[in-house]
């Protein structure tokens, strides 16, 4: 499904920052796979998501989705096959426009945008009831402003925006860590029911070790730009948070230093 | 009085569609665009040489709209691709256009007393009205379609667009070219109101267009893009007639306009923001005492919780 074949990305090639933000990545998502990543700061985790979604593009290697080579394609021109949540909740929609009027750009996600009225009553029936699915009575305030919503609402509909066109791809960046402990678990526990019911391949990085174990069927841990260690589904369900940080330790030779981890 | 009243009302109907130009920059793209300056000029140069040279009014005031498009197409590539900053790519464009306005006109001033223009037949009381409420509606109809959407959204949030698929840098091309062919279109029709285009017409539209969007904002309100877009061309109308007041008072000059426009363009931008500034550092501190008030009382409390 989504495939990148040794992939590199340098920051600041030339300059006393020079760094190596990604070193010579490979991995494999097959269809249907949930896909959570921990690591350290500056591991890469962050870069590796916008040479996917095609913020920046990789000094070496290829990135394919379905088999075609994307790695040179515009971000826009991707968005077909993506679907993103951003960590930052004021990221993922357009605050002066209205509930439905964001819903109306998700739904022409990675489409040719004509000349046709975004929102039709068609549309409108559908949105509703795509937002009463999220169970936090969004459905009443299709015509409120974005901007007027919580960070936890805001999240919720961006999460819907990135899913509900199902794309074959999903990729969520830390999209709980903004968010204070009870509204962050409510998006934790709509991410597993949404990416279940529609069987997204999803790619999700997560500072919280307790979520990357309980969520997904699969747990790769970066470190310095590689991947160091690739858990699978049977290894997984028996894992501790302990556990894992011991592993990170053995593996890296150092502790996985981050001032955001949450351990569970 | 009333008549000094009713010319501020064409007037203000004339300069409202350069206005709802400034709008779709200013307010929509979040984009600051000089090219105003010049492009205003453009529309009127090209208007006063068809028509001088027989063309059909209407066709001339086409083709300055039309001009107008390709000044903002040229100022949106200077940004998009060129990644010149928006208010450079707009005085760049500003100071070329004063040229290439010359070589439209050949000549600094033309005059078009005893042409046949659009508001010859018909008057500009019945003409302007019409024609505004008609781009009104256009305009609305257009910025509440896919493409629309993806206009407003670039201004607004270009990441997320982008993550959508759109090209912003098409959108922002597409918006500056749109908002400069409405400031030609009101180039050519001031100058077929006023009798004559002349190649310093559009010096200080910039400001008084912005001044027309921030006076209309202020009274009539902004809750959505219809109100807004409503609110920008009363907003113009409301600009002329307080020229036209100020012009009542004996001891200023005509040429005193422009320092009056800029002058209530400051006040307008400072006033809400200070204005804003002070609430919130009331509430804050009203806030303040409340919460520690009751956790002087408590000694632990959830704060926000539910959804």
């Amino acid at each position: 499904m989504l495939e990148l074949s040794r992939v590199s990305k340098l920051f600041n090639p030339g300059t006393p920052d020079e760094k190596i933000a990604l070193h010579d990545i490979s991995l494999k998502l097959n269809p249907g796979d949930f896909v959570t990543v921990i690591g350290s700061n500056g591991a890469g985790k962050s870069t590796l998501m916008n040479i996917i979604s095609g913020v920046m593009k990789p000094d070496a290697g290829e990135v394919r989705i379905e088999g075609a080579v994307i790695s040179q394609l515009p971000e826009f021109r991707r968005s077909r096959w993506i679907g993103r949540v951003f960590q930052d909740p004021m990221a993922g929609t357009a605050p002066h426009m209205t509930i439905e009027e964001n819903l109306a750009m998700a739904y022409t996600r990675g489409k040719q945008r004509g000349l046709g009225l975004s929102i039709k009553s068609g549309r409108r029936a559908m949105f509703k009831e795509e937002l009463s699915k999220l169970g936090i009575g969004l459905e009443g305030r299709l015509r409120a402003k974005v901007g007027l919503l919580s960070g936890g609402e805001r999240q919720a509909l961006s999460l819907l925006m990135a899913t509900f066109t199902k794309p074959q791809i999903l990729l969520l960046d830390e999209h709980t860590a903004a968010l204070d402990p009870a509204r962050a678990e409510l998006i934790t526990r709509l991410t597993d029911r949404i990416v279940r019911e529609l069987n997204l391949t999803t790619l999700m990085v997560t500072h919280n070790m307790e979520q990357a174990i309980r969520l997904g069927n699969r747990l790769i841990m970066m470190d310095k730009g590689r991947i160091i260690l690739d858990i699978n589904e049977q290894r997984k369900k028996t894992l501790t948070v302990e556990e894992l940080l011991a592993e990170f330790e053995q593996i890296s030779g150092h502790k996985l230093s981050d001032d955001r981890v949450v351990l569970g | 009085m009333l008549d000094s009243l009713l010319g501020a009302l064409e007037l203000g109907l004339l300069y409202s569609l350069m206005a709802l130009g400034v709008y779709i920059t200013y307010r929509i793209l979040d984009f600051p665009d000089l090219t105003v300056d010049g492009s205003f000029t453009t529309g009127g140069g090209i208007a006063a040489v068809m028509i001088t040279h027989g063309y059909n009014p209407w066709l001339a005031s086409l083709a300055a709209f039309g001009g107008g498009l390709l000044a903002g197409i040229c100022t949106g590539l200077l940004h998009t691709k060129g990644k010149i900053n928006a208010l450079l790519s707009g005085i760049i464009m500003m100071i070329a256009l004063y040229s290439i306005n010359m070589r439209i006109m050949g000549k600094p001033n033309t005059s078009l007393l005893g042409e046949s223009t659009v508001f010859s037949s018909v008057n500009a009381f019945i003409t302007m009205p019409i024609a505004v409420i008609l781009i009104l509606l256009l305009l609305n109809l257009f910025l509440r379609t896919d493409l629309g959407l993806a206009l407003r959204a670039t201004g607004d949030n270009a990441r997320m667009i982008r993550s959508f698929g759109a090209n912003t840098d098409t959108t922002t091309v597409l918006g500056v070219s749109l908002a400069n062919g409405l400031v030609a279109l009101s180039g050519a029709l001031v100058a077929q109101q006023s009798g004559f285009a002349d190649i310093s017409m559009g010096i200080g539209m910039i400001v008084i267009g912005l001044a027309s969007v921030i006076i209309g904002e202020a009274i009539f309100g902004a809750t959505n893009v219809i109100h807004t877009t409503i609110s920008v061309v009363l907003g113009a109308i409301v600009y002329r007639i307080v020229v036209a007041l100020a012009l009542r008072v004996e001891w200023l000059d005509t040429s005193d306009l422009k320092l009056i426009t800029a002058i209530i363009v400051i006040i307008a931008l400072v006033l809400p923001t200070a204005r804003r500034a002070l609430r919130q550092k009331q509430l804050a501190k009203r806030r303040t005492e409340e919460l520690s008030s009751q956790l002087g009382s408590r000694t632990s409390r959830t704060v926000g919780g539910d959804f």
